[in-house]
């Protein structure tokens, strides 16, 4: 499949896809961080993770539309208090939800899968009730807007860009979060050894419910983010569920290097395959893959020890 | 529970459920609906096979499996195939480029029949197909996974992922599947044609008859030395594993059996409804069939038929009458039936219903009691144990 290209063609499709990829990475990692840590660390399989990013995604387009219609003057930084208040509103439902719902499951994991598939559908037909069955989608304020030159024919959109950086910003928060700040002590604490954890006056329900909050904060964000490149629908978030899911398992479900590394694989394979082969097949080979190798390797890329 | 007075594997209160239910199918409904809504039990009753599978799979042996849609379709897709070849011979294809070949795949310029659509024209062969190809899949999957002792949580994940990739791969190759369409326009069976109204009451009462005969084999696992290992395996794998079983090789056969079961499912609903696609086969309907199961209770046999007849009847009237609604209905029966009933109708019956007709049962009422009582973190598997010690 190679052969009808020659030599400096290849590598600028591999550069071009490589970054098409890169933009798939991001939304992948920025659902998948969210994911890591609701799935990860507490053990609850949260099946509308997809909705509460779409969340965010609406708030964006809200406070886009309220810029743009009373306060324009500010609207090229719109996009910063759009992503603090998706943070806000997502983690504020997921508090919710983790209250009225799941922490009546803990002991009962693939009860969890049921009760948020039912949230999930839920909150997909609140949003076409509410806010209607078409997609929207924001506009982007001038300086988000064309593309830079890397070679001849090779060109970055900044609005890409921008999801990347971004990206690595809400990753590096959250790993200093979890690993640096005490906050992340005390959920680590709860995840290797709740009982002990309890023990040593950790308040294990407030851990829980705090951390649910954040996993579904992020999904926010990562909504934000999402509405840079591309529309949101009720349903869009259901597109990418079983994909974070893989990348959450793929690169092992406690860790948070793993989480990265998978994310990059996978949707650097796929970006590269669609290229050569259809969309559907790039697809199907890299999930299936990911499943070969989960077959093979179940406890995914990185592991860390934890006792149950 | 009790050997008490049981010689046959069906005890006599299972033994009365099943002719209540047959009288039910065979008799009462047939008699009470049209042929229009008597289509639509016939229907439902094609996924209660797969709930069937699931109760033995999930509520005996603690596997959620959230792919079952995978099964139901490639049983569904080889009954497709089989009437489509027939449905496509060259005097009814004529006016294709190719003639005798589906006219799906006249459309995307295939000009041979594929070799793995050879085989299908022999009836014989999609029979055994039906049944043995969704077995060998399973298998596959299962070896692959209970070997290494993959379970709960991610046996439910990977499960997803193929039907979402079973999904993708149909809509995708649509030369060879009928892509998002489906296998449509199907219409015979040995020259027998499947679209009339005699036809339909006769397949009606065909997929009763097999759904009674699964119901009995299903019985037979659960009261055989097989389905009490199952369900030790449930409530404490790893004791269950020093007592010196292979309990993979279990895991696989129920995983495998509920497969089967799924696939004459999906064979039925080809047959009944007359065109098979993708939109049964992804995520979204494995889900639903889940939700079938642990409506009608998880832990029983019968629970799930009836789980399935009422959802679907419930899905139906509502999507006729409140389209939106619809949506927070199913909605909020996944999170009622997870949070307030864990063991669904079957456990609402056994705690309330039956010690009243006890008298009436020759069984010991004490005995469905105390099912019913046991605590429901018991079905969510082997992880639940774990993470209270």
């Amino acid at each position: 499949m190679f052969s009808e290209y020659s030599l400096s063609e290849l590598s600028s499709i591999f550069m071009m896809q490589g970054f098409a990829g890169l933009i798939l990475f991001s939304v992948f990692l920025l659902m998948a961080l969210g994911l890591a840590i609701i799935f990860g660390q507490m053990g609850v399989i949260n099946m509308a993770h997809g909705e509460f990013m779409i969340l965010g995604a609406y708030v964006t387009y809200f406070t886009s539309q309220l810029f743009l219609n009373y306060i324009p003057s500010l609207f090229s930084i719109y996009f910063f208090i759009a992503m603090i208040l998706a943070f806000f509103a997502a983690g504020a439902l997921g508090m919710a939800v983790e209250w009225l719902m799941i922490r009546r499951l803990y002991k009962r994991p693939l009860d969890t899968l049921l009760a948020t598939w039912g949230l999930s559908l839920i909150l997909q037909q609140f949003y076409r009730s509410v806010f209607g069955p078409r997609e929207v989608g924001v506009e982007l304020p001038s300086w988000m807007m064309g593309s830079l030159p890397v070679t001849e024919v090779v060109e970055v959109q900044i609005n890409g860009l921008f999801v990347m950086g971004l990206t690595i910003a809400i990753t590096v928060a959250v790993a200093l979060l979890m690993y640096k700040s005490s906050w992340g002590k005390q959920v680590r604490a709860v995840v290797q050894n709740r009982v002990m954890a309890g023990a040593v006056g950790i308040n294990t329900e407030k851990v829980d419910r705090y951390t649910f909050g954040l996993g579904c904060g992020i999904a926010g964000v990562a909504g934000s983010a999402f509405t840079m490149i591309g529309s949101t629908g009720p349903t869009s978030g259901q597109l990418y569920i079983v994909d974070t899911f893989l990348v959450v398992v793929f690169g092992g479900a406690q860790s948070l290097l793993g989480t990265i590394a998978s994310a990059f694989t996978i949707s650097q394979a796929q970006s590269t395959m669609e290229f050569f082969l259809s969309g559907s097949m790039a697809k199907v080979l890299t999930l299936l893959g990911v499943v070969i190798i989960l077959m093979l390797r179940p406890q995914g890329l990185f592991v860390i020890k934890v006792r149950r | 529970m009790t050997q008490s007075g049981r010689t046959f594997f069906l005890r006599p209160r299972d033994a009365i459920g099943i002719v209540i239910l047959a009288v039910l199918l065979l008799v009462i409904l047939p008699l009470a609906l049209d042929n229009f809504r008597l289509q639509f039990v016939g229907k439902y009753l094609t996924y209660a096979f797969v709930a069937l599978g699931l109760v033995l799979c999930w509520g005996y042996a603690g596997i959620l499996s959230l792919g079952q849609g995978v099964f139901f379709g490639l049983g569904g897709y080889c009954m497709a195939m089989y009437l489509k070849l027939e449905a496509s011979s060259v005097e009814n294809t004529k006016i294709q480029s190719t003639p005798g070949i589906p006219d799906f795949m006249d459309w995307n310029q295939i000009t041979s029949l594929p070799w793995f659509w050879e085989p299908f024209r022999s009836f014989g062969f999609t029979t055994l197909a039906v049944i043995v190809v969704p077995a060998i899949f399973a298998f596959i999957v299962g070896f692959a996974m209970f070997k290494r002792r993959v379970g709960g949580v991610y046996f439910a994940i990977i499960t997803q992922a193929l039907a979402a990739i079973l999904t993708i791969l149909i809509i995708g190759q649509q030369g060879y599947t009928g892509g998002i369409n489906g296998i449509t326009d199907l219409r015979t069976l040995h020259g027998w044609d499947i679209r009339t109204d005699s036809a339909k009451t006769v397949l009606y009462f065909v997929c009763v008859g097999l759904l009674l005969a699964c119901i009995l084999i299903a019985y037979f696992v659960k009261s055989s030395k097989l389905g009490r290992i199952l369900v030790a395996m449930r409530d404490k794998e790893d004791r269950v594993r020093f007592s010196g079983y292979d309990v993979a090789s279990f895991k696989v056969f129920v995983f495998c059996l509920a497969a089967s079961l799924s696939a004459i499912g999906g064979a039925m609903f080809t047959l009944q409804v007359g065109f098979m696609s993708p939109s049964f086969v992804g995520i979204v309907p494995s889900i639903e069939m889940v939700i079938y199961t642990a409506v009608g209770g998880r832990l029983s046999i019968l629970g799930a038929i009836y789980g399935t007849l009422l959802v679907n009847w419930a899905k139906t009237s509502f999507s006729e009458s409140f389209p939106e609604l619809w949506l927070f209905g199913l909605g909020g029966l996944f999170i009622a039936v997870v949070l307030l009933f864990p063991n669904g109708i079957a456990g609402l019956w056994q705690t309330y219903v039956a010690p009243r007709l006890g008298p009436l049962f020759s069984d010991k009422p004490k005995a469905a009691v105390r099912t019913a009582a046991t605590p429901p973190a018991s079905p969510s598997g082997p992880v639940a144990p774990a993470a209270a010690e």
